[in-house]
Formats: C-alpha cells, sequence, structure tokens
C-alpha cells in the first residue's frame, strides 16, 4: 500500500493498510453476529434443530442403504454454511442503505474493506456452523472413518464454498432495494440444497426434479464431501465439478459485488 | 486559488440527460461556514457527494484543500469529514464503540481520550454505552457528527444537518457548528432552512435547479430585495382604492385587498401611517410589519428563475 497522507490535524497517520482495514471491519462484524439473536438462530441453531429432526423425525423412512445419520451429516453441513447466508445479505445492504458504506467511502479507508469484513465473518460463521453439525453428530452417534488429510480436504471444500457463497450473497445484498428485499434474494441458495442429494438420495427422486438435483452446483459438492468423510477418495467428476462450481460462484459473486459496490455506494 | 478551503468551478452533473448541476462556481474561505440552500431536488446532496468523492463530476473542476476530487481522492478523504443526511450509524454497535470504529480506521492516536471527550462533548455520555438502536433521532445525529469529528478534519460536510430535529437539538447543532468554526474548521452546509443559513452562515449560494441564482452574504442578499415595508388588508376594493391613493408610495400586493407601504419600521413612521388613515376614516382589516428575511430571497430568487427557465 502507498503511505496515507498526514492528516490535517497533524497527527500522523501511520500507512493505513488494506488489510488492517478489513481486520476492523471484520471485528465490527463479528459484533454484529453475536449481537443479533436472529442471525445466531439463523445460522448456528437451526441447521441443528433440521439436523434433529431429519434424523430422528424422518430419517426413518428415507431409504439412503445405510446409516442415515452418516449420509445425512455431509449434507447438513452445506445446509449449515447457506443458512447463514440471509443475515449477511441483510446487513450487507442495511450497511449500503443506512448510508455507512457512502461514510466509509468518504474515509480514507481501503475500498473493499467493508465488503471483505462481511466476506470473511460469514465464512467465520459458516464454518463454526459446520463444526457444530459435526460435534452434535458425533454426539448423536455418527462415526468417520476419514483420516487427517481427508477431514482437511473436507474443511477446505466447505471454506471454499463458505468463502464463494459469502461473495455472491455480498452481491446480492449491494444488489437488492432494501434489507428485506435482500434477505429474500439468498432464499434461492438457501432451498437448493433440499433440491440435491444433501438429506434424500438423488436417485429415489421422481424424474426431473432428479435430473435437477444431479446437475445442480451443491450436489457434486456434498458428494465430494460425503466421500471424504467417509473415508473414501472422492470421486474425480463430483470434486472438479464442486471446485469449478464454487470458483465459478465466487468469482461471479466477487466481480458482481465490486461492480455494484463502485456503481451504487 | 489554492488558498481556498474549496474551490469549485464549472462543476456538471447529470444523470442521464436530466442536469442535475448546470455549471457551479464558488469558493469557500478556510475557516468559515458557507451554506448552500436551496428546495429539495435542487442539486445540493449531489453537490456533497460530488465535493466528497462519492460522485464523479461529468465537467468542471472541483478542489479540496488544493486537492483535485478526481485524481488526489485519497488525499481529499484525509482532510474531509462528512455527515450525510441520514444518521450513518452502525445500529448494532453502542454509541462508543461507533467513535470507536472511526478511531480505529482513522488510526487516531490515543483513541479512548479523544472518545471520551466527544462523547462529553455531545452529551452522549450517559448513553455511551448503549447500542443505538435504543437512541432517539436527535442523538442518532449528535453521534454522527461526533463520529465525523473523530481525527478532527479541517473540512466538514454536513447535509441537512438538522432536517426533523427538534429546536432544542437543533440550537445545540448551530452552538456546535459555530464551536468548530471558531476552532479554524470550514464548513460546507446544505439546508433548507433559511434562518439556519442566516444564523450559521458567513456566504451562502442559493441552488435552484442545478444553477446558483445567487451567492454573497445574508446581509448581501437581503439588499436585493424590497425593504421594510408596512402590509395592510382591506375589507373591500373600494377602502384599499382610497388608502392606495392617500399613502405615498402605497402599492398593490399581489395578495388580494392588501396595499404595501415602504417605510422603515421605526414608530415614527407608523403613527404618520396611522394618522392619516385616521384622517380619511379608513380601518385596515389586518395590520403587519414585515422585515425582509432570507426567506424573501429565496422566493424571490428561485420565483424568478423558475420563470426564466419555463420562459426558455
Amino acid at each position: 500500500m502507498s503511505t496515507s497522507p498526514v492528516s490535517s490535524s497533524g497527527v500522523a497517520a501511520p500507512p493505513s493498510s488494506a488489510f488492517g482495514d478489513a481486520v476492523i471491519m471484520l471485528r465490527r462484524n463479528v459484533k454484529h453476529s453475536v449481537r443479533n439473536p436472529v442471525t445466531v438462530f439463523n445460522a448456528i441453531l437451526f441447521p441443528i434443530i433440521m439436523m434433529l429432526m431429519f434424523v430422528y423425525v424422518f430419517g426413518g423412512a428415507i431409504r439412503t442403504g445405510g446409516d442415515y445419520l452418516g449420509y445425512a451429516v455431509p449434507g447438513l453441513v452445506v445446509m449449515a454454511v447457506t443458512y447463514g447466508l440471509g443475515p449477511t445479505a441483510t446487513e450487507v445492504n442495511d450497511d449500503l442503505t443506512k448510508g455507512v458504506i457512502n461514510r466509509f467511502k468518504t474515509m480514507d479507508v481501503s475500498r473493499g474493506a467493508v465488503l471483505t469484513g462481511h466476506v470473511v465473518s460469514t465464512t467465520v460463521r459458516s464454518l463454526i456452523a459446520a463444526v457444530a453439525i459435526v460435534g452434535v453428530g458425533l454426539a448423536m452417534g455418527f462415526r468417520s472413518s476419514a483420516g487427517p488429510l481427508q477431514w482437511l480436504a473436507a474443511l477446505g471444500v466447505v471454506l471454499l464454498l463458505a468463502f464463494a457463497a459469502g461473495w455472491l450473497t455480498v452481491a446480492m445484498g449491494l444488489a437488492a432495494k432494501t434489507p428485506a428485499g435482500a434477505g429474500l434474494g439468498t432464499v434461492p441458495l438457501i432451498m437448493l440444497p433440499f433440491l440435491s442429494s444433501a438429506i434424500v438420495p438423488a436417485d429415489t427422486m421422481k424424474t426431473g426434479v432428479k435430473q435437477f438435483a444431479e446437475y445442480q452446483p451443491f450436489t457434486p459438492v456434498i458428494e465430494t464431501l460425503r466421500d471424504l468423510l467417509t473415508g473414501h477418495h472422492p470421486s474425480a467428476g463430483h470434486l472438479l465439478a464442486a471446485l469449478a462450481w464454487c470458483i465459478g460462484f465466487g468469482l461471479l459473486g466477487y466481480v458482481w459485488a465490486v461492480a455494484t459496490f463502485s456503481k451504487r455506494a | 486559488m489554492d488558498s481556498a478551503a474549496i474551490a469549485v468551478t464549472g462543476l456538471r452533473k447529470a444523470y442521464g440527460d436530466k442536469a442535475v448541476l448546470d455549471g457551479i462556481d464558488f469558493e469557500v474561505a478556510p475557516g468559515t461556514v458557507f451554506s448552500m440552500l436551496g428546495p429539495n431536488g435542487a442539486g445540493k446532496t449531489t453537490t456533497v457527494n460530488v465535493l466528497t468523492t462519492l460522485l464523479a463530476p461529468d465537467a468542471g473542476t472541483v478542489r479540496i484543500a488544493g486537492h483535485d476530487v478526481r485524481t488526489q481522492i485519497r488525499q481529499v478523504r484525509a482532510t474531509i469529514g462528512v455527515t450525510g443526511q441520514f444518521a450513518a450509524v452502525d445500529e448494532l454497535l453502542t454509541g462508543r464503540e461507533n467513535l470507536r470504529l472511526m478511531a480505529d480506521l482513522k488510526r487516531v492516536k490515543a483513541a479512548d481520550a479523544v472518545i471520551s471527550e466527544l462523547l462529553e462533548r455531545f452529551e452522549l455520555t450517559d448513553a455511551a454505552g448503549k447500542l443505538i438502536s435504543t437512541y432517539s433521532g436527535g442523538m442518532r445525529r449528535k453521534l454522527d457528527l461526533a463520529m465525523t469529528l473523530v481525527g478532527k478534519p479541517s473540512i466538514i460536510f454536513l447535509d441537512e444537518p438538522t432536517t426533523g430535529l427538534d429546536p432544542r437539538s437543533r440550537r445545540t447543532m448551530w452552538q456546535i457548528v459555530r464551536e468548530l468554526v471558531a476552532e479554524g474548521t470550514t464548513v460546507f452546509l446544505t439546508t433548507q432552512y433559511l434562518d439556519e443559513a442566516d444564523q450559521l452562515a458567513d456566504r451562502l449560494v442559493v441552488l435552484d435547479h442545478g444553477r446558483l441564482v445567487a451567492q454573497g452574504t445574508p446581509e448581501e442578499l437581503k439588499r436585493q430585495i424590497p425593504g421594510t415595508h408596512v402590509r395592510l388588508r382591506f375589507a373591500d376594493d373600494r377602502r384599499l382604492a382610497s388608502a392606495l391613493t392617500i399613502l405615498p408610495g402605497a402599492v398593490r400586493d399581489e395578495q388580494d385587498l392588501t396595499a404595501r407601504v415602504p417605510g422603515d419600521g421605526g414608530s415614527r413612521s407608523l403613527r404618520d401611517l396611522l394618522d392619516r388613515l385616521a384622517e380619511h376614516a379608513l380601518d385596515a382589516e389586518e395590520f403587519s410589519v414585515h422585515t425582509p428575511d432570507l426567506d424573501d430571497v429565496f422566493l424571490a430568487l428561485t420565483g424568478h428563475a423558475t420563470t426564466e427557465a419555463n420562459a426558455e
């Protein structure tokens, strides 16, 4: 970063760095997450409630060709990631419509810091939710045969998904007219995993829905996680598709977010 | 040129083919209050957005403390503080945390002392630990301005800072603006309240449909319109007609049945006027002494500008 100019009061401002600004923004977002009960509920508690429901209520009726808990955990991990997105979109839109982003823009603050803060805090929140799902799953009797490398790879997949979905969500938050509209905009992202192999195997679905489930973005991500958590090598096809979808969504979200940020804010 | 805190020449900004700012020139001397007066939609906020680097101008130059808003954005941003039209405060943080956020982003040294001082100055110390969602509108505005002052910017932009405030909060705002200027800060203030510009501004411009229709000191602008006069409203046309013949300089007002008589507003000229009415056994239904205020300036200038625009 270039050095920042001396402020008018004569206090020499140390070089403001994009990283430093992003850390300050992240701290702000973390405070938001912790203080907003809706966010905590949506992002962390609701996925756990869903897990209890699917495993103890519906799970008995679902044939997966094995232990249902073991089948459901990877899918629920992905759902935990997407469930936390709604509050992010709302918050980003709040920042935009209430003038907070404009305030930052008139200051000598790194341009993208406020967006980076939202994306990173969303990613961290998603990761906490995913860890909570796995933790509760373990308490319910989920046993994984994954080795350390496979756990690490699974963590990488979750991080990549959360980061990509985070950018896409931030873009939606910037593009929406109102905070409520922004929250609504993420509903498709939250609904998509229901129409994937997350909780029910795709080949048990009706024609049409089945094809959709097989080719939609979340299925390869979930299948890759499922392979990793059961200690298998993920199939190359699923892994490549998962990476391509995540990177594609991430790039799309990033470009969309930056363009909207320049135009609207 | 560069000694001016703000120098604007030939500023133009259009949205699509609608010109919002249509060639604006003005200068603001350091350490003064400059007020931009205009009705809603005149282009005040657009001006503030261009001057504070939020919007790029289509044409013209804008220099803030000598820095060009197009090419020296970082220098401009390090110099200015901006309080927008709506309190841009973080709802999920406390008052103190909002100020802390600004201090962190501006890398202010000894931030605790700066924050406590600002809280005290804006009478927010008691509420400092409460979330902003519990603050009243006036408190939010005050906190917004306090946030703007973190790091002591030398040029401050206030976009309609008292719109929607109760009279007491409004006076507090005015007092703070006066203190800032006394400390050497330059203040650029937009307002639709004429008394506000009259109270605070060293110089002011009147903006209407993206053009400056007048600029000068409040006194200079007041001089551009008719002086003090007395208004007399009569019960009928016959009485008004006779009043117009017996009172020197009286003119029929645009309002029906009202005569406007120039005078200095002193008790002597008023007594003479009333005596003349009594001599002719004329009674006015309503009587008022009218001293010019910025309202007159504003209506005269923008009214004129509007008809001109229509004639084109």
